[in-house]
């Protein structure tokens, strides 16, 4: 009985770890996809997570290492071809849903391994090991710390590129800054929401944070804190109610932005 | 004569497969003012970004004095709603000042009630004196205005020439604007240059609205475009040629 209680005790240290390092720096990155106007890059970006989970397995690498890696290629193609020939805007309609079917097929040919696919697109938290953990929390860290350490830089040039230059910053670097923290996190958040629901996790609570916030500072603790809050409520339904954990996240990130929304109607004077 | 803040020499600019700016050779010196004027698609906006260093031009080169402070008023912000901005944290990302230095600059650009404002929810003139203020806040050396009153109503286009005129007593710094609003900005020149893809003409506000490459642009309807400024001070509106009844 004491040994199930002890393994039953670190099974949730190490769901509620990964969860929460996750959510941690998924707000205030969120907070930079809002405010850039690049959710449908973020889509983009997140969905080649699913080819780069093929490219590990079928190569042998991490899963962490071949979702970076391959979330960074499509990143550099959007970058380097936007603006070319195509509206960007069609760009990753293209990318983002050609990598998910790429992905799909690619695993589809990887014989001998048996792939639970629905793990990688909805995430299974449930399956973390301690090495997961430790890989969301080095992805987290190695995501806020890029963010921290680019801050201003970062937040003047997703509010105007010209001003930006005029400050004598270099606005193309920070937009390769701020997509190797998104590929950073997406790699790290694919065993726990999943390619498909990385971007809600992005969305949802910055859009609460936003309502609490008049600060581009305060929004981005704000949305940190619903996204902790989210994956931590998404947690406790998951288990309470057997719902897929990552959609339940999603679900609990969506219901605080309702209730913050009431909340900021009701409080804020007209 | 001091080296040039910033100087370009036979810059040219194609974008597109059309060429936009040719041999422009320009330089500002420490101090002065100079307007831009030239009609839509003559390049102003182009060169100003070149400038800046928003574009890299195709030809020539730019040089600018190695540390060469800038304030840069754009003509717009694309600032949404999704963005939470107060008025002083905008002046705080500009550069490192102190609380009392904002308030004072909030005063000088005559919006001092507004730090804890919202940048979405200022009105045209109040974002326009803003991005003054978070252009001079910085103590630049060269202040770059890209049509910046656009938008903003007739006395307030003129309200704000003064401001910037004011400004440019009290901080010393060169300013370099890009306007069609030719009869405001002009008198305010030390120096007009008139571009259409290269530089037409350029000198004094006086030799550049009776050049005749300025007229064959403008047409000699704006001919009096300078004296309508001047007859704001002395308030003679016979001059424009009809009278207020």
């Amino acid at each position: 009985m004491i040994m199930r209680g002890i393994r039953m005790d670190e099974f949730l240290w190490r769901v509620v770890l990964a969860a929460t390092g996750v959510a941690l720096a998924a707000g205030p990155l969120g907070c930079f996809v809002v405010w850039r106007r690049m959710v449908y890059f973020g889509d983009t970006i997140s969905h080649a997570a699913l080819l780069g989970v093929a490219f590990a397995l079928a190569s042998g690498l991490p899963v962490f290492l071949g979702v970076l890696l391959c979330a960074l290629a499509i990143a550099a193609v959007i970058l380097l071809a936007e603006g070319r020939l195509h509206h960007t805007d069609t760009l990753l309609g293209v990318s983002a849903h050609s990598a998910l079917a790429l992905g799909l097929v690619a695993v589809a040919f990887l014989n001998g391994v048996k792939v639970d696919l629905m793990s990688y697109l909805i995430g299974d938290i449930l399956a973390v090991n301690w090495q997961d953990v430790a890989v969301v929390w080095t992805g987290a860290i190695g995501c806020l710390g890029l963010l921290i350490w680019r801050w201003r830089p970062l937040l003047v040039s997703s509010l105007d590129r010209e001003m930006a230059l005029a400050h004598g910053q270099n606005p193309r670097k920070e937009s390769i800054i701020f997509t190797l923290a998104l590929a950073i996190l997406v790699a790290a958040a694919i065993k726990v929401v999943g390619a498909l629901l990385i971007t809600a996790l992005l969305i949802i609570p910055a859009a609460t944070g936003r309502l609490g916030g008049n600060t581009p500072e305060k929004m981005a603790v704000m949305a940190a804190l619903a996204a902790v809050l989210a994956a931590l409520l998404g947690l406790f339904g998951s288990f309470q109610w057997d719902t897929p954990t990552g959609p339940s996240v999603v679900v609990a990130a969506l219901f605080l932005l309702i209730l913050a929304s009431l909340v900021a109607r009701i409080f804020r004077p007209r | 004569m001091s080296a040039p803040l910033i100087e370009t020499e036979n810059l040219g600019l194609t974008y597109n497969g059309r060429q936009v700016l040719h041999h422009v050779d320009f330089a500002i010196q420490g101090g002065e003012i100079v307007t831009i004027v030239g009609p839509n698609g003559s390049g102003k906006s182009s060169f100003l970004k070149c400038l800046i260093g928003a574009v890299q031009p195709t030809e020539g080169h730019i040089r600018r004095k190695p540390g060469l402070r800038m304030g840069y008023v754009p003509q717009k912000l694309h600032l949404d709603q999704a963005f939470p901005m107060s008025v002083d944290r905008f002046l705080r990302l500009a550069a490192k000042s102190t609380g009392s230095e904002r308030a004072a600059m909030l005063k000088r650009v005559g919006v001092s009630d507004a730090s804890g404002w919202q940048m979405a929810a200022l009105s045209g003139g109040q974002l326009q004196r803003v991005l003054l203020a978070h252009a001079l806040i910085g103590k630049p050396e060269l202040l770059v205005l890209d049509e910046a009153a656009q938008g903003l109503d007739q006395p307030a286009v003129a309200g704000f020439y003064r401001l910037i005129e004011d400004v440019r007593r009290k901080l010393h710094c060169a300013i370099l604007m890009v306007s069609h609003d030719l009869h405001v900005v002009m008198s305010a020149s030390d120096r007009v240059i008139c571009l259409n893809g290269h530089v037409c003409c350029e000198g004094t506000p006086t030799v550049v609205s009776e050049a005749p490459e300025y007229q064959r642009l403008f047409g000699h309807g704006t001919e009096g475009a300078l004296a309508l400024y001047q007859h704001h001070h002395d308030h003679d509106h016979d001059h424009a040629g009809h009278s207020h009844g």
